[in-house]
């Protein structure tokens, strides 16, 4: 780790990192989705690509996708459907600046923002334009539906988000993501254990920004077809569902990052090549937890969605925030 | 080139690299992939029927009023930033000062829920 990198190569260096690993966490956690399902729901499905575990299952999909004809409709609205897809994938890739795994503030994460926390919630928002766009290019109704959804429901779920991490920013100090897992690591516990109804809120915000069940309304199959996708097919089809995933990851780290500690944990030099593996664990059991969740909850309403998010989460944060501010200033 | 800008270079080129990951890969996949459009399959799907209207109809779209709320509570969530991190040094005075612009914002919006705007139907 002594060979001192210039910025331009170093950068060239963690864009092709990146490149490698989205499409890699795609596939993992598309591989856990399915073997979780088919274990929670007993459904059989494909048992058998691949000879055992039905492991060559995602890469068979992939082959698919990329033979899949590529159909625009021809009432859709072409420039801004083609591009959907992209500006999906901006969000996601972006998203992916701030992620640390590991202390050396050069080589552990790509950026080390001052804003990080702040910065990681506005591009979140990205991916939202990009899929309200498919929505309304589409020229189809159910597409529509699906697109205005989930505008609806990001304007509901982003406020809880950002509220429920204030209380994070005010015991760390700081929104650098470096500077609140050293802060963690600094006072040997993680912040889950003051700020417990921060991290719930902020992993149900999470899962409503993610559109997963039980916050899918704005692809709900059985009453939209398929929601903002319908009209999609081939590979840019599949873009929409490698950003869900992507993104699910990079939620799944800021939540670790900002609630259990990051890469920290109790007992371990946060200097060594562990932290990575650390940070992959909480991550693992964070993204299991959403998976979970999905196969084993119904659908929320679309009114019930609202009043979850206006009438408790909002208020409670705010309420957190306040005890919070109060903890801080006088103890 | 200094520390500030290669942040704004760095995620200027992490979000240009997403745009150009889809533009490859779907470049590279054309080489592969058929192209036969026919009628049917460009057609607007609606389960099988023939589309029925425009798919741009007039909708009733629900929630500007959220909308509206939502754009004072993101104002408000970019104020209080600043000081959570400051919140030690600025001590007692800061926190009552928060806490009371904090309360205003909730105030509004117990407001709006006994008004009746936050229903959905």
């Amino acid at each position: 780790m002594s060979l001192e990198l210039t910025f331009w190569w170093l950068l060239a260096i963690k864009l092709a990192v990146a490149a490698a690993v989205v499409p890699v966490i795609g596939m993992v956690i598309g591989y856990a989705e399915m073997k979780l399902s088919a274990h929670m729901q007993s459904r059989v499905g494909p048992y058998f690509a691949g000879g055992r575990f039905g492991w060559a299952q995602l890469i068979a999909d992939g082959v698919k996708f990329i033979q899949k004809e590529d159909i625009i409709p021809e009432k859709a609205d072409r420039p801004v459907f083609k591009w959907a897809p992209a500006l999906v994938m901006l969000g996601t890739m972006a998203l992916l600046v701030i992620v640390p795994l590991h202390p050396s503030s050069r080589y552990g994460i790509v950026r080390d923002l001052e804003v990080g926390i702040f910065y990681a919630l506005a591009i979140s928002s990205v991916s939202t334009i990009g899929v309200l766009m498919a929505g309304w290019s589409s020229a189809n109704k159910y597409s529509m539906i699906g697109g205005l959804r989930a505008a609806g429901q990001l304007i509901a779920y982003e406020l809880p988000l950002v509220l429920a991490t204030v209380g994070v920013v005010i015991q760390a100090g700081t929104m650098s993501m470096q500077g609140i897992v050293s802060a963690q690591v600094a006072q040997g516990w993680p912040f889950a254990l003051t700020q417990f109804i921060g991290f719930a809120i902020f992993m149900i915000a999470t899962l409503a920004e993610l559109t997963r069940l039980p916050f899918d309304m704005p692809i709900a199959e059985s009453e939209l077809v398929m929601g903002y996708v319908t009209e999609y097919s081939g590979f840019r089809f599949l873009f929409f569902f490698l950003a869900e995933f992507a993104n699910m990851f990079s939620m799944s780290v800021i939540a670790a990052t900002l609630f259990l500690g990051g890469y920290g944990l109790w007992g371990i030099n946060p200097e060594t090549l562990l932290s990575p593996i650390i940070l992959f664990a909480k991550v693992g059991v964070l993204v299991f937890l959403m998976i979970w969740l999905r196969w084993t909850l119904p659908r929320l309403r679309e009114d019930q969605l609202q009043t979850l998010a206006w009438k408790w989460l909002i208020p409670i944060s705010i309420l957190n925030i306040i005890v919070t501010a109060v903890l801080k200033v006088v103890i | 080139m200094s520390e500030y800008f290669q942040d704004y270079v760095a995620v200027a080129a992490f979000a240009a690299f997403g745009v150009l990951l889809v533009a490859l890969t779907l470049g590279i996949t054309y080489l592969v992939r058929p192209s036969n459009p026919t009628r049917e399959k460009v057609s607007t799907y609606e389960c099988g029927v023939d589309a029925v209207g425009e798919g741009w109809n007039q909708t009733f779209i629900r929630y500007y009023i959220f909308g509206l709320l939502f754009v004072l509570f993101d104002v408000e969530a970019v104020f209080i930033f600043p000081w959570a991190i400051k919140a030690e040094e600025l001590g007692l005075p800061g926190a009552i000062a928060i806490i009371v612009f904090i309360l205003t914002l909730l105030e509004g919006l117990l407001y709006a829920v006994r008004k009746g705007v936050l229903r959905w139907e």
